[in-house]
C-alpha cells in the first residue's frame, strides 16, 4: 500500500491512536482529543486538508482529508460539519485506506474465451458502446439497463439517468437503494406526497425521547448515536430500543424492548390505539391537516416473476380508524407481538406527553419489510395523531445507508419510475425533464419498467440482455442470490461492472471498467437529512481509473448522443450540476448553488434566499408554506398529510415444524454493506474477518453448540455452515438467528428470500425461515 | 514490529500520575483526554519479546486501574 515502511509506520501509528480516540468517543460522547488529533500526525508532514463528506454510510458525516505527496494518508472529523461537529466512526477514521489496497482495478478488462485480457480504456467504451447499439437494435430499448447504487454521486446518477432515460427512451434504470430504502420513499410518498425526512439531525438536540424502531444506531449510524448519547449526558433525553435482537444499541439504551418479527405493524397500531383511548389526539392538529385513507390489503409479498400490485387508497373518517383500531388493544397485541401490554403503554405515555419532544429513528428494520410501506406509514400516524412532527425535536426520523441514497437515487430520481423532478407516468414532468435535456418527449417513455428484483429475474428470463452495473455489488445483495447470479451467467447476457476493486459481481462482468474512488473525482452527495455536500478531487485515481461520470458521457458520445452530452472533461460536474438544479428550482426543492457548497460542509434543501431549510412543511420555517396556516403539507394537493388505516398481516414465510427459526440478516460496525472496501483496511478485516451466525445461547446450549462451533443453516433456497457466535456482538430472541452479509465467502443471501413490500418493492431481508444443524 | 493502542483508565484523582507513569516508557505515546480521566496510549516494540516486558512495566504502575486493546498491527521494521 506504500512504498515507505517509514511513511507506513508513521500511518499505523496514527490509525491506532485515532481507533482508540474512536472507541474513547463511543464510550464518552463529547470527549475531547482535537488538538492531540493533530500532534498525533506524522511529524514534519506538509499535509493539506480538504473537506468532504464522508465516502461510507448516509449520516454523511463531514471529514477532512489530510493530503500529502499526492496521496491520502489522514482522516479527521470536520469540527465545522454540523453532522458530525468533529466526531468520526470507525469506517471514517479508515476510509482512506480503501484507496489504496493491493489488487485495486487499474485497467480495463475484457472476458475473452473465458479469461479477463487487459485492454485499453478506448476499447472498452468503444465495445460497450457497440454492445448496447447491437442489443438495441436485436431486442429493443428495452433489453439494456444500467443499475448503480446511492454510492454513485449526483452527477454519475444524474447522467445515467438522462442516458437511458432521455436518449435510450428506456426506463431500466434502476440502484441498489431500493434494496434499502425503497420502502422509506413510498412511506413519504403515501403519508406527504413529497419524499425525505422534514427534519434535520438538529432535532437531536431538542428532543426529550429517542424511540429506535429496529435500528442498531450504536453499530450503523455511530455518530448520530453519539450525539444522542451526548444528549443523554446533558439532559437526560431517553433512548428507547425496539428491536428484535438484543444489540450494542439494546446495551446503551435506557430500555429496550423485544418484538417479534413483523409485529412492529401491531404494536404500531396498538400505539395509535392507546394514543386515542387516552386522550393524547392533539385534536387541533388532526382537524387542520390530516386525512385519514386505507389501501388495499392482502397485497401478497412479490414471490412470482410479473408481480403486480397497485394500490387502491379510498377516503376513511376518524371514527373508522378508530373502529380499526380496536383489533388493537394493548392486551391483543401483546399475544402477538411478544411485547407486555406495559411496554406498549410505555411507549405510547412518552409519544402521548405533550411535553416530551420525541424523535423516531428507523432505517433497515420497517424498510425491508413484506410491508414496509405500511411501517413506516404506521410510525408516521404515530407523530402526525399527536401534532409531534416538523417542529425542533418532534421528528420521525427515516435514516439510510449510502452517502447519496438520497442525493442520487431519491433526489435524481435512478429508479425505473423517475424523474429528476417527478415521474415518467406524468406528461407534464416529461415534457419538463425533455426540454432540459434536450431530446423530444416522446423520448421518455411513459411506463415504468422494472424495479430491482424483476430486472434481475428480467435478465435470467432474457428479456433483459445487457446490463451496466455500477459502484454496487449485487452478487453479494441480491435475496435469493443463486438465481440471479445462474441467470447474469447465462449465454446471450452482456454485464458491464466499473468497480474499484474485484468482487462476485465483477465475476460475472464481459467488460469491467476500474473506477475513480470518491475524491480521486470531483463530485456530490446527499445525505438523509437534505444536506448536498460537495468534495474536489483531491488526488489522481490509480491507471486509466475513470470516474463513473465520465465513463457514462463517453460511451453516450459513441452512440451519437453528442448533443446532450456536451460537457467538457475540465468542467463536466459543474456544467452537470448547473443542469441538475434546473430540475429543481422552486421553493419547494431548491437546491444550493456550487459555489455554496464548495465553501461550507453543505447545505440543505429547500435551499431558499440562501438560506438551508430545516423543518419542512412549518411555515415558520420552510417557505415553501403557502396556505397561511401553522403547518402545510404541500405535497400533497389539499395540503394535509395522511395517516392511513394500516393492518398487521404475517410475513412471506414464517417458521414452522421444518424449518423452525426466523433468519434475520444485517450489517456490522466495522464493515461498510458488502466490505468490498472495508475488508481491505487492515484494522477493519482484523477486528471482523469474517461472518458468523449468531444464535440464543438458551437454543445453543440446548443444541449443545457453543461459540466457533459450526452449523448448517437451510431455507428452501439452499444451504450454508457458519461458525457461531453466542453472547458476542449481538443476541437474538429464541428461536431466530442473525447472520452478517459482508463477507463474499459466506454468501448468506444465497439462501434468503426475494419477497418485497407490493408498494416500494423493496425486499425483505429481516424475516425468512430456516432450520439449523450442528456439523 | 507490534503497534497496538490501548485506552487507560486511571484510578481516581490519579490521571496526572499515570500520563507521567506511562511517558516515561519507552516506546509508549500517550495522549489524555480533556475532560474525560482517560488516556489513549500506543505502543511500539520490535518484538514480543519487549511486548511482554511492557506488559509488565504496565502491571507496575499504581495509577493504572485499566488497560484496555483497542486495535493491533504488524508491521515490517522501519529502515
Amino acid at each position: 500500500m506504500y512504498t515507505s515502511t517509514t511513511n507506513r509506520r508513521s500511518f499505523i501509528k496514527k490509525m491506532a491512536m485515532l481507533s482508540a480516540m474512536t472507541a474513547a468517543a463511543t464510550m464518552f460522547p463529547g470527549i475531547l482529543f482535537a488538538e492531540e488529533q493533530e500532534r498525533g500526525l506524522p511529524k514534519g508532514s506538509l499535509l493539506n486538508w480538504k473537506k468532504a463528506p464522508c465516502r461510507f454510510c448516509g449520516v454523511g458525516c463531514g471529514v477532512l482529508i489530510g493530503i500529502e505527496k499526492g496521496k491520502a494518508v489522514a482522516v479527521k472529523g470536520d469540527p465545522k460539519s454540523t453532522v458530525n461537529k468533529g466526531l468520526c466512526c470507525v469506517k471514517g477514521y479508515h476510509s482512506v485506506i480503501a484507496m489504496y489496497g493491493k489488487d485495486r482495478l487499474t485497467k480495463p478488462l475484457v472476458k475473452k474465451n473465458g479469461k479477463y485480457v487487459e485492454t485499453s480504456m478506448k476499447e472498452a467504451l468503444d465495445l460497450i458502446a457497440s454492445k448496447m447499439k447491437e442489443t438495441i437494435k436485436d431486442f429493443g430499448k428495452d433489453s439494456v439497463s444500467i443499475y448503480g447504487s446511492g454510492q454513485w454521486t449526483i452527477p454519475d446518477g444524474y447522467v445515467a439517468s438522462k442516458l437511458f432515460k432521455g436518449c435510450i427512451g428506456t426506463n431500466n434504470v434502476e440502484a441498489n437503494a431500493r434494496l434499502c430504502m425503497a420502502s422509506a420513499v413510498t412511506g413519504f410518498l403515501t403519508s406527504f406526497g413529497l419524499d425525505e425526512p422534514m427534519g434535520c439531525y438538529e432535532d437531536i438536540d431538542h428532543a426529550n425521547v429517542y424511540v429506535l424502531w429496529g435500528n442498531n444506531m450504536a453499530e450503523m449510524h455511530p455518530v448520530l448515536f453519539s450525539r444522542m448519547l451526548d444528549q443523554r449526558l446533558k439532559r437526560a433525553a431517553k433512548i428507547i430500543d425496539f428491536t428484535t435482537r438484543t444489540t450494542r444499541t439494546s446495551m446503551a439504551a435506557d430500555k429496550s424492548i423485544l418484538f417479534l418479527p413483523q409485529t412492529d405493524l401491531a404494536v404500531g397500531n396498538a400505539i395509535c390505539y392507546e394514543i386515542i383511548k387516552n386522550g393524547w389526539v392533539h385534536t387541533s392538529f388532526v382537524e387542520k391537516h390530516c386525512n385519514f385513507s386505507k389501501g388495499l390489503t392482502n397485497m401478497g409479498y412479490g414471490l412470482e416473476d410479473n408481480f403486480k400490485f397497485k394500490d387502491r387508497p379510498e377516503k376513511i373518517d376518524f371514527e373508522t380508524y378508530k373502529e380499526f383500531l380496536n383489533d388493537y388493544t394493548p392486551e391483543k397485541v401483546e399475544k402477538m407481538s411478544g411485547v407486555s401490554a406495559k411496554d406498549i403503554k410505555y411507549l405510547a405515555a412518552y409519544y402521548g406527553d405533550p411535553n416530551k419532544k420525541v424523535m423516531s429513528f428507523w432505517c433497515m428494520g420497517p424498510n425491508q419489510h413484506s410491508r414496509g410501506t405500511w411501517m413506516n406509514n404506521i410510525i408516521y400516524n404515530i407523530h402526525l395523531l399527536t401534532g409531534k412532527i416538523s417542529t425542533p425535536g418532534n421528528s420521525p426520523f427515516s435514516l439510510t445507508g449510502q452517502p447519496s441514497a438520497c442525493g442520487t437515487v431519491r433526489e435524481v430520481g435512478t429508479l425505473t419510475h423517475k424523474l429528476p423532478h417527478g415521474v415518467v407516468m406524468n406528461k407534464k414532468h416529461r415534457e419538463f425533464a425533455a426540454k432540459i435535456w434536450e431530446v423530444p418527449v416522446e423520448n421518455i417513455d411513459p411506463k415504468p419498467t422494472y424495479h430491482t428484483v424483476e430486472m434481475f429475474r428480467a435478465l435470467d428470463r432474457g428479456d433483459i440482455r445487457f446490463m451496466w452495473i455500477q459502484v454496487t455489488n449485487p452478487m453479494v445483495t441480491m435475496p435469493k442470490l443463486k438465481r440471479y447470479r445462474d441467470g447474469a451467467n447465462k449465454e446471450g447476457r452482456f454485464i458491464v461492472v466499473s468497480d474499484i476493486y474485484p468482487t462476485p459481481t465483477t465475476d460475472i462482468a464481459d467488460v469491467i471498467l476500474p473506477s475513480a474512488m470518491w475524491i480521486e473525482r470531483e463530485g456530490m452527495y446527499g445525505n438523509s437529512e437534505r444536506r448536498t455536500q460537495y468534495f474536489e478531487q483531491m488526488v489522481s485515481p490509480p491507471g486509466e481509473a475513470m470516474s463513473d461520470t465520465w465513463q457514462l458521457i463517453e460511451v453516450a458520445k459513441r452512440m451519437g448522443f453528442e448533443k446532450q452530452f456536451y460537457y467538457k472533461e475540465a468542467t463536466h460536474i459543474e456544467e452537470i450540476y448547473k443542469e441538475y438544479q434546473r430540475h429543481h428550482v422552486g421553493k419547494k426543492h431548491n437546491m444550493a448553488p456550487l459555489e455554496v457548497l464548495k465553501k461550507q460542509p453543505g447545505a440543505m434543501w429547500p435551499y431558499v434566499d440562501g438560506k438551508s431549510t430545516k423543518w419542512r412543511f412549518n411555515s415558520k420555517y420552510d417557505p415553501a408554506c403557502t396556505n397561511g396556516k401553522d403547518f402545510h403539507f404541500y405535497g400533497k394537493p389539499d395540503g394535509k398529510a395522511i395517516i392511513w388505516q394500516r393492518p398487521y398481516e404475517p410475513a412471506a414465510e414464517s417458521p414452522d415444524k421444518e424449518y423452525p427459526y426466523w433468519l434475520c440478516t444485517g450489517r456490522v460496525l466495522e464493515h461498510w454493506h458488502t466490505g468490498s472496501m472495508t475488508r481491505r483496511i487492515p484494522v477493519l478485516h482484523k477486528a471482523m474477518p469474517h461472518s458468523y451466525v449468531e444464535l440464543n445461547p438458551e437454543d445453543a446450549k440446548r443444541m449443545q453448540i457453543r461459540t466457533g462451533d459450526k452449523v448448517k443453516l437451510t431455507t428452501r433456497r439452499g444451504e450454508i455452515i457458519l461458525p457461531v457466535a453466542i453472547n458476542q456482538r449481538g443476541i437474538p430472541a429464541p428461536m431466530q438467528v442473525f447472520v452478517p452479509f459482508f463477507d463474499e465467502n459466506l454468501l448468506i443471501n444465497d439462501i434468503t428470500l426475494d419477497s418485497f413490500c407490493p408498494i416500494s418493492k423493496e425486499p425483505d431481508y429481516k424475516k425468512c425461515a430456516v432450520k439449523l444443524e450442528k456439523v | 514490529m507490534p503497534i497496538k493502542s490501548y485506552l487507560a483508565h486511571p484510578h481516581q484523582g490519579r490521571k496526572e500520575e499515570l500520563v507521567t507513569a506511562i511517558s516515561e516508557i519507552q516506546g509508549c505515546d500517550v495522549v489524555s483526554a480533556k475532560n474525560e480521566e482517560i488516556l489513549v496510549v500506543v505502543t511500539e516494540t520490535e518484538n514480543k519479546e519487549e511486548e511482554e516486558v511492557l506488559k509488565i512495566k504496565f502491571d507496575a504502575i499504581e495509577s493504572l486501574k485499566l488497560l484496555a486493546m483497542v486495535s493491533g498491527f504488524n508491521t515490517p521494521k522501519e529502515h
